[in-house]
This record gives structure tokens, sequence and C-alpha cells, in this order.
């Protein structure tokens, strides 16, 4: 309890426990080099957005990190435990992370809060009217309660989006993944969805976030990092990031998304 | 923020109204328009004109074909054909004056006394008659439970059909054979023995006592003595007879045998199958590469050598003395072939299944199984109920296969009825194939029409 009112008195303020830490991670796609000698590590309270070009292999970074991606060599360790063959550790990292899909892949067969409440009481054995009410009260934060006993397909994309964040949250996860949120929202959708994760990020919850949005990323992130290829070119904090790119690569990036 | 527009830009105040759709889009005269004229549309050229008229004319005479089967269909079944024997003349009842009966020349349609006097023999089999009562309680529990699990408006409809696939085969195989009447209890106790130590086992390598090796082995142990232990008492609850007069799967036959063989491979084949499907998706190279043979293995036989190998090579192979029941080695047989054929079926639903599914399913912590269980199933098995009742009345129909190794089943035993010549007349076998195929088709028309209330209830509670 009094962690929380810590976390809310020094809102957005980064603590000193590391999350994540990468180290000369590498990942191949048969003989494509996919992730080449990833060093990264993420405080707990921090929020980073990654960004760089398609294929630059940012997807596949967060992938690592709850092993839906498998790492050949390196190491990587969330909250202290390392991600390796052994499926004790992968239960465990999976239970402290929630994920948020580029199509949200909710569970067409289960109702809103069916879905919330599926992980809870499988994973976490919570009671069913415990999980329940911790489904709804994540559903009212991201102003949705009202569609609880509908499906899925009866939502709109940023509805469905909203949903699949709070099925996310209501595993309490200590980090959430976000792999392109928004990119497969039409254009009136997206804001919504961004709100919430903003508001999230007020909380002072750990993000790592692979997006476009790049107002998302001056508002929200304490470090902007660059992909291309594989590789970690530039990492920064927004301010910097965007006015004062160093290298190149990130220039014409940058130059590109924003100039239209 | 002030923005100037012109003097002239349109911009609509009151909403436009919805008009209503035209006469064509709606009701009876829409109705006709798309099913019965929509080839008229076409009337752009000669050739395509022609074209609708031939339509036309093709129409009205497969209506005309498909009215006077119809007609002749219900004329030979209700309205022509002899429904009783009062004098108990048997055949001449259903003959003609040429041929020595009652009935005018030329008449020709169903003799339904003799169906009557084969009814039991065409049901039950030579099922002694005296306990018949065991057969109607066995079908009699089978349906309630069967129509309560099917019916989604009773309450514990999981309770019923967990019964129906535990309690139920016992009870029916208690009723239908009166009780395997002995059992060894000095050979049943050492394997419980045997059972109850191979789980002590399991549970303490599990716990690391037991060095490395064995724990990577505790879960497969452990399964072992819990088959081997129910399987014990299975047994032993089966030995109990009740006092009930052994009936031997020799005496059963007709629809009894069509139902015992249809019913135990439509259970068994789709769990197994299901288990094979993922089986043969799985990464373990092991268990991929068995499912894979056993799968291709059975699909590759046809059905009526499986029997033949079942029912005449197998025991060529046993030692002598040892003889296990005919129907059971048909029963194995059949279960094996259609567990192959779902196998595929259900692989296909698997296939079918968006990768998103998985990856929300384990980023989330669920094991594989729950995964499976609460996520990739039930949304796989959906998208295959046509290919699974498909697989159903396949089998259903296979059964009458079973007459190749001598057992009596449906079509079996309307064809052996044939054979009394105290009945026999022109339209003798008529009469009983036509029998015989209207309980195939109640029985396969039921399964086609369940599947498709199933599709439409599911895709009503998820629609997109």
């Amino acid at each position: 309890m009094t962690e929380k009112l810590n976390a809310e008195a020094s809102n957005m303020v980064v603590g000193d426990e590391v999350m994540i830490s990468m180290q000369a991670v590498n990942k191949w796609f048969g003989s494509f080099h996919v992730l080449r000698d990833i060093n990264l590590s993420v405080n707990k309270g921090e929020r980073i957005v990654i960004c760089g070009p398609s294929g630059s292999g940012k997807s596949t970074l967060i992938r690592c990190l709850n092993r839906l991606e498998e790492h050949q060599s390196g190491s990587i360790k969330v909250q202290g435990i390392e991600l390796n063959n052994d499926l004790k550790n992968i239960d465990e990292i999976r239970r402290d992370v929630g994920m948020v899909f580029q199509h949200f892949n909710l569970f067409p067969h289960l109702t809103i809060l069916e879905n919330c409440t599926l992980a809870p009481i499988w994973v976490h054995k919570m009671p069913k009217a415990e999980a329940e009410a911790t489904a709804m009260r994540y559903l009212g934060r991201v102003k949705i309660p009202e569609q609880a006993n509908k499906y899925p397909g009866q939502l709109s994309g940023g509805q469905q989006q909203r949903v699949a964040i709070a099925r996310a949250l209501c595993m309490q996860p200590q980090l959430m993944l976000f792999d392109e949120p928004t990119s497969a929202l039409d254009p009136e959708m997206i804001k919504e969805v961004l709100d919430t994760m903003v508001e999230l990020a007020e909380d002072g919850m750990t993000m790592v976030c692979v997006t476009h949005e790049m107002g998302f990323a001056r508002q929200v992130a304490n470090r902007v990092i660059f992909m291309d290829e594989g590789q970690i070119v530039e990492q920064n904090e927004p301010e910097a990031f965007f006015n004062n790119p160093q290298s190149d690569r990130t220039k014409l990036f940058l130059s590109q998304i924003l100039g239209h | 923020m002030t923005q100037k527009f012109q003097q002239d830009v349109f911009v609509r105040t009151v909403e436009a109204d919805t008009l209503p759709p035209p006469a064509k889009e709606t009701g009876v005269m829409g109705w006709l328009w798309r099913n019965l004229f929509s080839s008229m549309m076409n009337y752009s050229s000669f050739g395509l004109s022609f074209k609708s008229l031939l339509m036309a004319l093709f129409t009205a005479l497969f209506f005309y074909i498909g009215f006077t089967q119809i007609v002749f269909l219900i004329d030979f079944i209700f309205v022509s054909a002899v429904w009783s024997d009062p004098t108990g003349i048997k055949r001449e009842a259903c003959w003609t004056v040429t041929q020595g009966g009652a009935l005018p020349d030329g008449w020709h349609a169903a003799c339904w006394p003799f169906i009557f006097a084969k009814l039991k023999f065409v049901i039950y089999g030579p099922y002694p008659i005296d306990e018949l009562w065991r057969v109607n309680l066995t079908g009699i529990f089978g349906l309630v439970g069967l129509l309560w699990v099917l019916l989604s408006f009773l309450p514990y409809r999981k309770q019923v059909g967990i019964a129906m696939l535990t309690v139920y085969p016992v009870i029916a195989f208690m009723l239908l054979t009166g009780g395997a009447g002995k059992i060894d209890l000095l050979s049943s106790s050492s394997m419980i023995l045997i059972s109850l130590s191979l789980i002590t086992i399991g549970r303490l390598s599990k716990r690391g006592f037991l060095g490395i090796i064995l724990q990577e082995f505790a879960n497969i142990i452990g399964f072992l003595g819990w088959a081997l232990i129910s399987y014990e008492v299975l047994m032993l609850l089966l030995s109990i007879d009740f006092g009930l007069e052994p009936v031997g799967t020799g005496d059963w036959g007709g629809l009894l045998i069509t139902l015992v063989v249809a019913i135990t491979g439509i259970v068994v084949s789709l769990p197994v199958g299901i288990l094979l499907a993922l089986g043969r998706r799985s990464d373990m190279p092991v268990a991929r590469l068995l499912c894979t043979v056993f799968i291709e293995f059975w699909r590759g036989v046809p059905l009526i050598s499986v029997l033949f190998m079942a029912s005449v090579m197998i025991p060529l192979f046993l030692p002598e003395g040892v003889n296990f029941d005919k129907l059971v080695r048909a029963l194995i047989g059949v279960m094996l072939f259609s567990a192959a054929y779902m196998a595929e079926v259900v692989r296909g639903g698997l296939q079918a299944m968006d990768k998103g599914q998985y990856e929300a399913a384990e980023a989330m912590g669920l094991t594989y199984w729950q995964s499976m269980r609460l996520i990739i199933l039930p949304q796989a098995l959906t998208h295959v109920i046509p290919g699974i009742v498909n697989t159903f009345i396949g089998l259903f129909k296979d059964t009458t296969l079973v007459s190749i190794i001598g057992l009596f089943d449906l079509l079996g035993a309307g064809k052996s009825a044939i054979a009394d010549a105290s009945w026999s007349s022109p339209v003798q076998a008529i009469t009983i194939y036509l029998f015989v195929a209207l309980i195939f088709f109640a029985f396969c028309f039921g399964m086609s029409r369940y599947s498709i209330y199933m599709e439409n209830k599911l895709s009503k509670s998820r629609s997109h």
C-alpha cells in the first residue's frame, strides 16, 4: 500500500529498481539476423517508446520480453528472472507482464467480461466473483463497463483495443507491453486508445510501447528508442530525440514521419 | 475559431428521411422476383431471354418430376399399403389376385404386416424376448440423457453430460450383457496394489525424492498408475451382475448393434480425434510422428479390411483359449478408424485459427492445456461442426459394414428377415429396405438438423 502511495506521490518519476535487462541479445529467423546485440535496461516506472521502420525488429524485441519469441544468445531478465528454457520462469514472467497486440486478439467466443476474467481465474486462481469485480473496475477505467456482456465482434476497433488493455490490466501486471496498439485502428479511434494509455502512464505503470504515435512519445515517454536493421541506433529523452537527433538514419526517419 | 463560408455553401440541417424499399426488395414480390424470375433481369438480348425461358422450363420439369415422385412414395408407403393382417394369412395378405391373394392386379405398395412381424428381430436381433426390457431401459436412459444434453435450455447439462460419458456406459454394459460375471479376485487385487504403488512412485518422484531422471517421467508414471487403477475398478464394477441373466453379444442384433457400434464410435472418435490432431500439430517430434503415423495408417486402409482383420486375423495371432468378443474387436476397429478421420477434421479447424489467439493465450500465462481447452478448441471445433457431423453421419452409415464379419446390424437383420418364406411376396424386400432406409434417414437427418441448429446458435451469440 505504501508502495502505491509513493508511486502516486512520485508520479512520473522513475525508480531505481531494474525491471528489464537485456544483454547482448541476438536472434535469427532462419538465416535472417533480426536482433543484433541488443543491450537495454528499463527501470521500474519507465515508459519506453520504440520506433523504427518496418522490419527493424522492434516487435520481435518486445515479443522476446515475454517469450512469444525465443532469443538465441545473450540474456534477458525481467524482474530479475532469467528468461530461458525453464517453463517455470516463463510462466512467472508472463504472470507479471501484460501484452496488448496490434490486432487486439480478444477471444471472440467469450464475452468482454469473460475475456477479462479468464486469466485471473485460471492463472491467478482468483475466485470468480472477485475476478469479475476486478474486471469491472478496469473496464470502468477504460470507460466501457456497459459493454461487459457483449461479444468482441459487437464492439468497434477502438473499444476492442481498450478491452484488450483492460484484459491485460486484470492480471495486475508490473509491466505492460504494447505492440503497435493503434496501427490497426481507424483514425477516429486512435485517440481513445492513446488517452487510455496516457492515463496508464500517469499512474506510474512501467510500459514498453512499439508505436509510431510520436505525439504520444513526446507526451509520456521517458526514453525513445530508434531501431533499424535489428539494432538500437539511438536512444534519448523525447525532447532531445525529436529536436536534436544524432544519427543520420534517425534524422531521415524523423523527417519522413514528421515531415508530412 | 471562426470559419468563413461562401454564400452558396450547402449545410444539411434536417436529417434526410429513410425511404421504404422498392417492392422488389421485400415481401412476397421480393421473394418471387429473387427466386423465380431473377433470370428475367437478363432480358437484354434474345439469347439471354431464350436462356431464361429454358431455365424456367427446366424448373418446371424438375418440380413435376419431384412432385410425382413424392406422390408415388406417399401412395406406396401410406395410401395403397397393406397395414394389417387380421386373419393371420401372412404372405398371402400381400399377394395380388394373379399371385393367389386378394389384392387387385398391378398393386404395388408396402407390406407393413411383414415389418410388424419382424420388428422385434430388426430392432433387437435374436436378443431373448424376456430380457428385452433391459435393452429398452438402456435405450430410454440413453435417449433422456442425450436430449437433456442436447437441449440448451435445460439445467445441469454439464453434470448430465459427464454422467452420460462415465456412468451411462457402465450401466448400459451391465444391462445389455448382464454383467461380465466372473472376476479373478487375486489378480485384480494384485493389479490394484501395483497401480497404487505406481501412483505413489509418481508422487514421490515428482517431488524429486527419487532422482532427476525419474522426476522427468513422474507425470507419466502417475498417469499409468491412475489408468491401471481405473481400469481395474471398472472391471470390478462390470463384474457385478445384479442377478441379471447373461446375454452374449452373439445374441445382439438389428438396430441395437447399429446403435452400439455407431454411438461408441461417435463418442470415442471425437476426444481421441482431438488428441490426435493436437499431437500432430505438437512441437514435440515424437508425439507428432506417432500421431501422424497413426492417422495416415488408419486413413489409408478401408474399413472393411479393418473389420476383417479384427474378426479373422487377430484370433490367429492370439494364443489358444484366449478369445475376446467379436463385437468388442469390431468396436475397437471402428473407433480407431473414425478417430483418424476425426483428427483430420479437427486439424482443419486448428489450422484455421488465427495465430493471435494462441499468442494472446500464451502471453496471459495460460498453460498449453488451458489455452487449448478454453481458447483454441471451443473456436476450432465450432468452425468445423459441418465436418464433424459429416464424419458422424458417415460413421453411422458405415456401421452396416459390420455385417461382413457376421454381426447382424440393422441392414443385416433386415436382409435375413427377407429369407423368411412365410412372408415371401414381390414387395417383401422393397418394404424392408424402405423401412431400414427410413430409420437410417431419421438418425442422419436428425444429426444434420442438430448441427445446423448448433451452428446458428453459436453464430448468433458472437455476431460479427
